[in-house]
């Protein structure tokens, strides 16, 4: 068990209900600080819903929220003070400059005077933005963009960061950089929570949560995931693949098949202790010329606990 | 501290985007420009120049004399000769003239018995005397129109003599104040400045909230600690200065272009300017929190500003319409501030004697910024 203080986010049956749909249903969550925690899922599984219940921006139908020891949406105007939010579209104003920006966020999160052109100054040299500041941010990259809602987002030192789909609009590049910076924010001292729907990004994660149907499917670090996922991974090379993936899928033992280039890859339940020699007895694989063991990756980890895996 | 340096942010903020956006700021300035010059020299309500029919079944030189006084009066303007009634009543219906002027076959005997000629009063047992001289048809659906030509009803016909006009004692002595020479530019330019300003107060603001939502910056803005009465105050303010600015365009212009007067009453005006910006602005800000897009704000917009405009008296008499009409009339800050403006500006009126606007315009705005406030959830549910 974990200390309270170093709990960030505790969230307890969380339900958010549109209507007659429960974009988020009954999840629970704890987060522990100093560290970068995923949602994980497809677009409209609730991941943003959730994030907007935990900043306080939406009011959960059920279930309790503590984000930093404060009640949500109870104390949400306070939370504000110590939480930084980063959202999916660009939201910054495409009329203004870069600096007109963070000194206009600067001056609301209540930043004035020295203080407010150290932090400025400060942000503008850790995102290399200090070149860029007197140009209009809607003329600028997107990966420029990101810089600068990550640099606003940060401008008053939150403890703890949101990044909704933080790196949906920008190039792997400025994904790469875009990270390191996430995790220099981590060094010092802030936590953050980030949804995203790509594999590679939640697999830089220190934990993350499978949302699907509003439901999580599993949680914890992408490694410890990985390896209790439940299923081998077998992956096949040789002709007619699409023909073997159609025959497999839906076969006894086997959880799910997808062809990745020239290789299909098959995930078999953990029941069967001999993945590869079970498969190459199945007929349909005669003409396959390899059949090998590989190690899991976070998205056989999502296949299983989603969708036609989890079934 | 934090409230005061959070709207001067967010007046910047407005004022820096509003700088940019060319069109805007262009529409600032040339509104009032425009619809003052234009207005001011085209809204006139001494209807002149009517164009008419004349039918002149007489065909005498009586006729043509009769003809050319009642042109003289510039009421009128002949522009067609007809042969029939049949003619003058088709010319009436395809909107060729406005009237038509029959002049009967015997004009002559009926001048000589009208008393309108001054030829002395017949016996009163003729029956005849009664009888008009000659008649009018008029297109009566404009009452504006029909009212012009009544007033040629009774003209003296002495002229037909050569006689002077009859000096008559009139019943009652009329003192015209504040604008003697009845000119129409004088009631037309104050009250300009009450439409102009109902006009780009509630248009601005009302797509003031719902441009956040719009291009996104909402999301953003409910996620900070901004506060919403912060983020009205702050949004209202760089308007308060355009609308101050188009005030004195209007004004200043009225009084260069057409001799409008100031009267001395600066303060009272200024006062009275300012809080009608208020109550317009708060009333756009509260649209703008009902809106869901900058269109349906527009909509909105054209909503109220047309009875603001057509009831607040600024074109047709407030005392000539319904009482319920002027229940409703009474709402709109426009009614108020139309009263007030032509009061400090032609009446020399203070505050004091114009104080029931002035506490309803001081509510209207308190109320207004309140509902907006009220309105405006720092949530996406």
């Amino acid at each position: 068990m974990v200390a309270d203080t170093d709990i960030v986010v505790r969230a307890e049956g969380l339900v958010k209900k549109f209507k007659d749909f429960r974009a988020v249903d009954g999840l629970d969550l704890t987060i522990e600080r100093g560290m970068i925690y995923g949602f994980l899922g497809p677009n409209g599984c609730g991941k943003t819903t959730a994030m907007r219940m935990l900043t306080g921006l939406l009011t959960p139908t059920e279930g309790s929220v503590e984000v930093l020891g404060l009640s949500v949406p109870k104390d949400a105007e306070a939370l504000k003070y110590k939480i930084g939010y980063m959202t999916q579209a660009f939201s910054l104003y495409g009329d203004l400059t870069v600096l007109e920006n963070l000194r206009f966020m600067a001056t609301i999160y209540g930043l004035t005077g020295a203080r407010r052109k150290q932090r400025i100054n400060e942000v503008m040299d850790r995102y290399e933005l200090s070149d860029l500041k007197n140009r209009f941010a809607g003329r600028m990259s997107g990966g420029q963009r990101q810089r600068l809602a990550l640099a606003t987002a940060v401008l008053h030192e939150p403890q703890l960061l949101f990044l909704d789909e933080p790196t949906s609009a920008v190039d792997p590049e400025s994904r790469r950089h875009f990270w390191e910076q996430l995790f220099d924010l981590i060094e010092g001292g802030t936590s953050i929570v980030v949804t995203t729907h790509f594999m590679d990004e939640a697999e830089r994660c220190h934990k993350i949560a499978i949302l699907e149907a509003g439901q999580k499917r599993a949680d914890g670090a992408p490694k410890d995931l990985m390896a209790e996922m439940g299923a081998n991974v077998v992956e096949i090379e040789g002709p007619n693949l699409r023909d073997i993936r159609r025959h497999l899928l839906g076969a006894d033992g086997i959880v799910a098949a997808a062809q990745l280039g020239a290789r299909l890859r098959v995930l078999v339940e953990t029941g069967i202790a001999d993945p590869e020699a079970f498969l190459k007895a199945r007929p349909e694989t005669d003409g396959a010329t390899l059949i090998e063991r590989v190690r899991p990756n976070l998205e056989d980890v999502f296949v299983t606990a989603t969708g036609e895996g989890r079934q | 501290m934090r409230p005061l340096s959070r709207i001067a942010a967010i007046f910047f903020k407005e004022l820096n985007q509003l700088r940019r956006d060319r069109m805007t700021f262009g529409m600032v300035i040339m509104i009032p420009l425009i619809q003052l010059v234009l207005f001011g020299y085209a809204i006139n309500t001494n209807v002149r120049d009517i164009p008419v029919a004349v039918v002149d079944h007489s065909q005498t030189g009586l006729s043509r004399v009769l003809i050319q006084i009642v042109e003289a009066t510039t009421v009128v303007e002949v522009t067609e000769r007809l042969n029939s009634i049949e003619e003058a009543e088709q010319a009436i219906k395809s909107a060729r003239v406005r009237a038509a002027f029959i002049l009967p076959e015997d004009l002559s005997q009926r001048v000589a018995r009208s008393p309108a000629a001054g030829l002395g009063t017949p016996a009163s047992t003729d029956e005849e005397t009664s009888r008009p001289v000659a008649q009018w048809i008029v297109d009566g659906s404009d009452t504006m129109i029909a009212g012009a030509i009544k007033s040629l009803r009774s003209m003296p016909l002495s002229e037909l003599n050569r006689q002077p006009p009859n000096r008559s004692t009139p019943t009652f002595e009329v003192a015209l104040f504040f604008n003697p020479e009845q000119r129409t530019a004088i009631n037309i330019v104050p009250g300009l400045v009450g439409i102009i300003l109902t006009m780009t107060m509630i248009m601005f603001t009302s797509s003031a909230i719902v441009r956040e939502r719009e291009r996104g910056n909402m999301e953003m803005l409910i996620n900070t600690p901004v506060r919403p009465m912060e983020l009205m105050i702050g949004k209202i303010i760089p308007y308060v200065f355009i609308g101050l600015l188009q005030t004195v365009i209007i004004l200043g212009l009225g009084h260069l272009l057409f001799s409008v007067p100031f009267g001395d009453k600066t303060l009272d005006l200024f006062i009275g300017t300012l809080l009608f910006i208020g109550a317009s602005l708060s009333l756009g800000l509260v649209m703008s929190t009902i809106a869901q897009s900058q269109l349906q704000a527009t909509q909105m917009t054209v909503f109220v500003l047309l009875p603001s405009i057509l009831l607040s008296g600024f074109m047709f008499p407030y005392e000539g319409m319904p009482l319920v009409a002027q229940y409703i009339a009474e709402v709109f800050p426009a009614t108020h501030f139309m009263r007030m403006i032509r009061g400090f500006v032609l009446r020399d009126a203070s505050l004091l004697d114009l104080h029931r606007d002035v506490i309803w315009m001081c509510g209207f705005f308190v109320l207004g910024m309140l509902v907006a406030a009220l309105r405006f959830k720092k949530r996406l549910d």
